[in-house]
């Protein structure tokens, strides 16, 4: 199997990474090198293995749903690159 | 008094603190003063020295010498978050982000007293294995100029081996501790999964991520072991299980341990270096009573293939965070999605673009259950070899990497002889698994080499033991010549 330019550009649009023509190229060629050493996993059968998903044997705990941290509005604001010191800002979205 | 403090252990700093023999600011001056003299190194990616001096001289006006790491200057991989202290995970993406909270193991090492130098250097997200991929440039290895220090924890690595901090924290999510510890003739320890949590640490591959140790020997490493690890409620796969005192408790008698030795370890191309540390390590082991027992686990060659889809599919999805909108670095676009797609164009390097990609591609629709669920498969058998396995041994013994540290820039444009570094490391995070590697010798050229010591899950206790005695039989001894201090 081998990754095309055309995938590339679909991979591209589904990871939100922008991609020229050039760089497209370039990911082309490591992706196809990348694949296939990862299609060695074809030569075993795994029709009835259990997926791993966890390697920690426990299960989730629950817990209550509380309210733990109040009043950190100004906390989670402080990185954002942009915001109006209440909410975060981002270009418009609406006409 | 001064000028060798750098020089000695953890345990040594400690007792001299204890016993006041050695003031914490004395301590943290002396590292911060080899660390002004080290910048050829690069270890550091923040430093937050004159803040340490500060907490060093409070620590001494009302010292408590019942903490385990009594006014104790450490530096720590920049992937742990600090409150007020900023973090990059090596990236340009969070150039500017500054944690308003702290990470829960950073905590544990601040609540024992001891006192932050700063930020170390590591691959952006932690995804490299020679801490090329850093936003803000390569680490020399202190065992010799032009030579990566291994990675992603290479800043860690160099700052222990170059003794710019006594010890420190890194994070091994395919073998991020142990082949930077190997490549510069330090002890780096991956816990079990679920030992350490990871509140507060940049994610990259969730079920794969462990935060450890790493250090100048194994009592250090131990001690250190001894702090981090916490159960956690703020992580969800935290593990509530009887910790051990891991430094109080060593035991160098090994006698009669059954010690497997793998026969798949023994790659294809494996230089006769490795092979013959391999040997001799399997000596070492016998000289200390240990039994030992050949071995199959015969899927190993499947890991590293497994592993390349597993991580960047956790990848992809811990990083869609980064969208220019909550934190970090934004990009200007026309619109949203341009300015999403601008902002992680030019905020990622090279390699988590690429990690990306490979990860959306396989959880992406009509080829998830080609490689994704395939991968979580064999990741099953993967594990499934090391329960078989430990019905008859206590533990494994195999090298760290299959190569000594190699040449900056050597391997960078290929990514996929770079990823084989990775080939004797990997196959335990896949199985959860807790594994050691010790300083064990040295190639032709005079670089370190190491072993690996793979365990049971939640018996750090018993491969931090058998380190300790193979450490005492082997007697490495680190060649470090200063060569970037003028």
């Amino acid at each position: 199997m081998t990754i095309d330019l055309k995938t590339i550009k679909h991979i591209s649009k589904l990871s939100r990474i922008s991609v020229d023509e050039q760089k497209a190229q370039k990911l082309a060629g490591d992706l196809n090198s990348i694949f296939e050493f990862i299609e060695k996993l074809n030569e075993l059968k795994t029709d009835n293995v259990e997926p791993l998903t966890s390697v920690a044997e426990t299960t989730l705990k629950f817990r209550s749903d509380e309210i733990k941290s109040e009043n950190i509005r100004e906390q989670i604001i402080k990185n954002s690159p942009e915001d109006n010191e209440d909410f975060f800002v981002v270009p418009k979205v609406v006409e | 008094m001064m000028s060798n403090i750098t020089t000695q252990s953890l345990t040594s700093l400690v007792d001299n603190i204890k016993n006041k023999e050695l003031s914490s600011e004395e301590v943290t001056k002396a590292f911060i003063e080899r660390s002004e003299k080290s910048k050829e190194l690069n270890s550091y990616i923040s430093e937050d020295f004159s803040n340490a001096i500060d907490k060093a001289k409070k620590f001494d006006q009302n010292p408590n010498f019942d903490l385990k790491l009594p006014g104790i200057p450490i530096a720590v991989k920049d992937l742990f978050c600090t409150e007020n202290v900023r973090t990059t995970a090596g990236s340009k993406i969070l150039e500017n982000f500054v944690p308003t909270y702290e990470s829960t193991v950073t905590q544990n090492i601040w609540n024992e007293g001891a006192i932050l130098l700063g930020k170390l250097n590591c691959d952006e997200f932690a995804m490299g294995s020679s801490n090329e991929t850093s936003y803000y440039g390569n680490v020399q290895n202190p065992i010799d100029k032009g030579l990566v220090p291994g990675g992603s924890s290479g800043g860690s690595a160099a700052a222990v081996s170059g003794q710019l901090t006594p010890i420190t924290i890194g994070t091994d999510t395919g073998g991020s501790i142990r082949q930077p510890a190997s490549f510069t003739g330090t002890v780096g320890l991956k816990p079990t999964y679920g030992s350490c949590s990871r509140y507060g640490i940049v994610a990259f591959a969730s079920s794969l991520d462990q935060a450890g140790p790493m250090a100048q020997n194994v009592k250090d490493c131990a001690l250190l072991q001894e702090v981090i690890s916490t159960y956690d409620k703020k992580d969800s796969t935290s593990i509530d299980f009887k910790r051990n005192q891991y430094s109080k408790e060593l035991n160098k008698d090994i006698k009669g341990k059954k010690i497997g030795i793998p026969k798949e370890y023994r790659v294809d191309g494996m230089p006769k270096e490795i092979e013959d540390l391999w040997q001799k390590g399997i000596q070492y082991a016998k000289d200390c009573g240990a039994e030992i027992i050949d071995i199959s686990l015969p899927n190993t060659s499947y890991a590293l293939p497994t592993y390349y889809i597993v991580a960047p599919a956790e990848a992809s999805s811990n990083l869609a965070r980064y969208d220019g909108v909550k934190y970090g670095f934004r990009a200007k676009g026309e619109n949203l999605i341009d300015m999403y797609e601008k902002t992680r164009s030019e905020g990622f390097g090279a390699e988590v673009q690429r990690r990306i990609m490979i990860g959306t591609y396989v959880l992406s629709s009509g080829y998830y259950d080609a490689y994704y669920l395939k991968a979580q498969k064999v990741r099953k058998l993967i594990k499934n070899d090391f329960d078989e396995a430990y019905k008859q041994i206590d533990a494994i013994l195999t090298p760290s990497t299959p190569s000594s540290a190699f040449k900056i820039g050597e391997k960078k444009d290929d990514p996929v002889s770079m990823y084989l570094n990775d080939v004797f490391t990997v196959p335990v995070n896949l199985a959860g698994l807790p594994a050691i590697s010790i300083p064990a010798g040295h190639d032709t050229a005079g670089y370190p080499l190491g072993l690996q010591i793979i365990g049971k899950a939640f018996k750090e206790q018993e491969i931090l033991d058998v380190a300790y005695a193979m450490e005492e039989k082997i007697g490495f001894k680190n060649k470090i010549t200063d060569w970037w201090i003028k």
